[in-house]
């Protein structure tokens, strides 16, 4: 019976994929023109298929993924440039269709975002390091009094010194 | 009757819970020993609880009990055993109980950690206060989640009636990388909760010391190291499986997983600082509590449907918004009281700008900029399009443009920190002795423009950046061994003296490069290439040609498949056979394909099965396409290589607290 299922399911699937040649999956035509069909590859990578989820034209094997695959060569060929080819797409489908966002004041957040992290982050660390070393200089020397007792407890040997704070290394 | 006891056990979990929270807080307000005790002995229990609930759902599963909704869900009779078993955390249920499990489980490590004896003396145990603050704020986790597990995702609901059978598990997750991927991460991110508990607890308390450092960096490490290979797993699984010839796409839920090891890698050395000078006590603190925050933001947006990704569980928004209450409530609670508290935490070495501390502050400044972008990049969609209703697609490119720049300048930094001294270093001599690796690696880089077609500046220019972080770090080591400056018997001597701690940040710093070498070649260099074949054409990708030879059909345990067997060969070594399969799986209808990997030393040859076509004469076909994935295998090397350092430094000596547990185990036996 379970045998039997599978050979069913199996000519099924073996007449469907046989069957599966409508135009949308036709297989990829390369440009003959290497260069040209280098700059299609690299434009591949930056377009986002409309009915995946999160995956660019180049990886997909979705049938609509095909068509923008052909739409892209065909606008390279006639000799439009990236931009063109990437304005295009934008105008048919919005900003949504490229996985570079436009830098616009909508996502200057966005673009800018990790520099200012850097540089809050770093201006925060930098100065607190700041205040902690000014706060100890700022500190009273130690008294004549309190400069023997030290001396007294290094000598007695009661107290290691740092042992980092010579060595370079751990 | 066995599932029943299970929803019962993690009832009973829920319960436990919540008395270890009371227990441990009545505890450490009347500095009682007792009630702390109960606290400990709760915690226990509840991790037994929940492993008794995991058990019975894994039972359910292996007897392919179809009166549970979430088995009838997820398996299926045919479905090989290994994949039974991984079904029970291939939903979102089921993952929810592992997730509970591990926390519960890290909770009684913790609970169990010697206590008490020299606060702050080497080899002491958690201070009373410290231990039992944190085994409250763990239970407080652990209820949280089981009760979330309990009151929303309950995995032990019945069906009435039970169908037959199941309708079995996404066949793209029937593997056996996958079937070990989510326990492996999930150690990794819920290890992240100790650490926040250690935090949440020092904050109470009000005290960050050395000791704390040291009890916070092992969990630290052991969290990221089972992060770095979960997430390796994942990536190799979408390399292999997925059949794209990708390893890393800047999805929403690659992201998810890939913040917490960012913070994760710039908590464990901020602790290294803290632990060793008492400086950055406030920073360490922060990340501790950061990176598990990102750990729950990746539940959120993993579970809550408002991503779209290939990895995501559709789960109705409800769930979402419960998850979002719990990450606002517990991140929220831990960050008011550092603003409150953190300020008060004051105290530790002080530090020139060029010392090892400024070398890891800016490494922490690097990496946490980096988690920054990451969390812009994959929030900022989300929050345009609630703003103003404008959707925009943010992936490689953004991430290219963004991330790998922060990165590039922090590895150009990476080697000269460990040639510093503590508080003041010295940069000439610690670029003097870099020197020759720096010499070394743009050689290596001018090796690689030689070697590769096309020829790539910028690639190149990263191949040396790899180089120089492997070299970078063998000198380090050759410096300490004083290599080819003393005899070898003296440098052997010294190298057996090194602490397995600096072995480890070696291993660690050089899997770095050696992963940055892979992804380099593999982005800049890889070949791709498809047509339909015909019985005995070729197709051909860089130096491979890959003929198809014979087509068969084949049948495994649950599916059909469409198996090829190709020949690759390459001229002047020996032609290999491998086979490549798509699949047809008959229980969800669905098809995936099963690619055909030939190894070439450090390449791949990836080959991938697809439909059956006719060729322009109607003769029979298959599409065949062929990635030539150049040093592909250092993409996956490397990360191992970066997880075997923290298992090193994991062993070091210095960074076993209080092994009194297991020494008293032993005399007493």
């Amino acid at each position: 019976m379970k045998r039997m299922l599978l050979i069913a399911a199996a000519s099924v699937w073996l007449a469907a994929s046989a069957l599966a040649q409508e135009p949308g999956s036709a297989p990829d035509q390369p440009l003959a023109d290497a260069g040209q069909e280098a700059r299609a590859q690299a434009l591949f990578n930056d377009v986002r298929c409309v009915v995946c989820q999160h995956e660019s034209i180049a990886d997909s094997p979705a049938g609509i993924a095909g068509d923008m695959r052909r739409l892209v060569r065909e606008e390279i060929a006639s000799g439009s440039s990236d931009d063109q080819v990437r304005a295009d797409l934008v105008r048919r489908w919005g900003d949504y269709i490229l996985f570079k966002p436009p830098v616009e004041p909508g996502t200057w957040l966005l673009w800018f975002g990790p520099l200012l992290a850097l540089v809050g982050v770093g201006g925060i660390l930098a100065w607190r390091g700041w205040k902690k070393r000014a706060d100890a200089a700022a500190e009273a020397p130690l008294s004549p009094e309190e400069t023997r007792r030290l001396e007294e407890l290094l000598a007695s040997g009661a107290v290691r010194p740092d042992p980092d704070a010579s060595s370079s290394h751990d | 009757m066995i599932v029943e006891f299970g929803a019962f056990a993690l009832l009973l979990a829920f319960g436990l819970s919540i008395l270890q929270t009371g227990l441990a807080t009545a505890g450490r307000m009347r500095f009682s020993p007792v009630l702390a005790g109960g606290a400990q002995g709760a915690a226990i229990a509840a991790a037994a609880a929940v492993a008794l609930a995991f058990a019975a759902l894994i039972f359910a599963f292996v007897t392919s009990d179809f009166s549970v909704a979430n088995v009838a869900n997820n398996s299926h009779t045919d479905k090989p055993m290994l994949y039974k078993v991984a079904g029970a955390w291939g939903s979102h249920e089921g993952s929810l109980v592992l997730w509970c499990l591990v926390m519960t489980g890290f909770g009684a490590v913790l609970a169990r950690a010697r206590s008490g004896a020299g606060s702050d003396g080497a080899g002491g145990g958690l201070p009373f206060g410290l231990k039992t603050s944190a085994v409250a704020v763990q239970g407080a986790l652990s209820s949280l989640f089981i009760a979330f597990a309990v009151f929303t995702s309950n995995p032990f609901a019945r069906l009435d009636p039970a169908p037959f059978q199941g309708a079995s598990l996404n066949p793209l997750l029937q593997d056996p990388a996958l079937a070990v991927h989510p326990p492996l991460l999930y150690a990794g991110y819920v290890g992240f909760s100790v650490t926040f508990s250690l935090a949440v607890a020092a904050l109470i308390e009000g005290r960050v010391d050395t000791a704390w450092g040291r009890w916070v960096r092992p969990w630290a490490l052991a969290s990221w190291v089972l992060l770095t290979i979960g997430i390796t797993l994942g990536s190799f699984w979408a390399y292999y499986e997925l059949g794209w010839g990708g390893w890393w796409f800047w999805d929403p839920v690659e992201n998810a997983s890939f913040m917490p090891w960012l913070a994760g890698a710039a908590l464990l050395h901020s602790a290294v600082v803290t632990e060793r000078r008492g400086a950055l006590a406030g920073w360490t603190v922060f990340l501790a509590l950061l990176a598990f925050t990102f750990s729950m933001l990746g539940a959120f947006l993993v579970r809550s449907g408002v991503l779209t990704s290939v990895h995501a569980f559709a789960v109705d928004p409800e769930r979402g918004l419960m998850l979002l209450g719990i990450l606002g409530l517990t991140a929220g609670a831990a960050f008011a009281l550092f603003a409150w508290r953190a300020p008060k935490l004051t105290g530790g070495g002080l530090f020139a700008p060029i010392s090892r501390e400024g070398a890891l502050v800016l490494n922490n400044l690097f990496l946490t900029a980096g988690a920054a972008t990451v969390l812009l990049g994959t929030l900022y969609p989300l929050i345009m399009e609630a703003a103003t209703g404008s959707t925009i697609s943010v992936g490689p490119p953004y991430f290219a443009l963004t991330f790998t720049p922060l990165m590039l300048v922090a590895f150009l930094i990476l080697p000269a920190g460990p040639l510093l001294a503590w508080k003041r270093g010295d940069l000439k001599g610690a670029m003097q002795r870099l020197a020759v690796a720096g010499g070394l690696a743009i050689a290596c880089g001018l090796a690689g423009w030689l070697a590769f077609e096309p020829k790539k500046a910028m690639a190149a220019a990263g191949l040396a950046v790899g180089a120089w972080l492997i070299l970078g770090s063998l000198a380090e080591v050759a410096e300490r061994t004083r290599l080819f400056r003393v005899d070898l018997a003296e440098t052997m001597r010294r190298a057996r003296a090194l602490p397995l701690g600096a072995w480890g940040m070696t291993l660690a710093h050089a899997g770095l490069g050696v992963f940055l070498l892979g992804a380099v070649a593999e982005t800049a260099f890889k070949v791709e290439a498809g047509a339909p074949l015909a019985l005995g054409d070729s197709v051909q990708a860089g130096a491979y040609s890959v003929r198809l030879d014979s087509v068969h059909i084949i049948e495994g345990p649950n599916y059909l498949a469409e198996q090829g067997r190709m020949t690759v060969e390459r001229a002047g070594s020996r032609p290999r056979t491998i086979t490549a399969e798509r699949r047809f799986f008959p229980a969800g209808g669905q098809t995936t394909t099963e690619i055909g990997l030939d190894f070439r030393g450090l390449d791949d040859v990836y080959v991938v099965m697809g439909e059956r076509r006719a060729t322009p004469d109607k003769a029979q076909a298959w599409t065949v396409r062929v990635h030539w994935n150049p040093w592909a295998r250092l993409i996956f090397l490397g990360p191992l290589i970066m997880s075997l350092g923290g298992v090193l430094s994991l062993m070091d000596r210095r960074l076993r607290v209080g092994p009194a547990v297991r020494r008293k185990a032993v005399v007493a036996s």
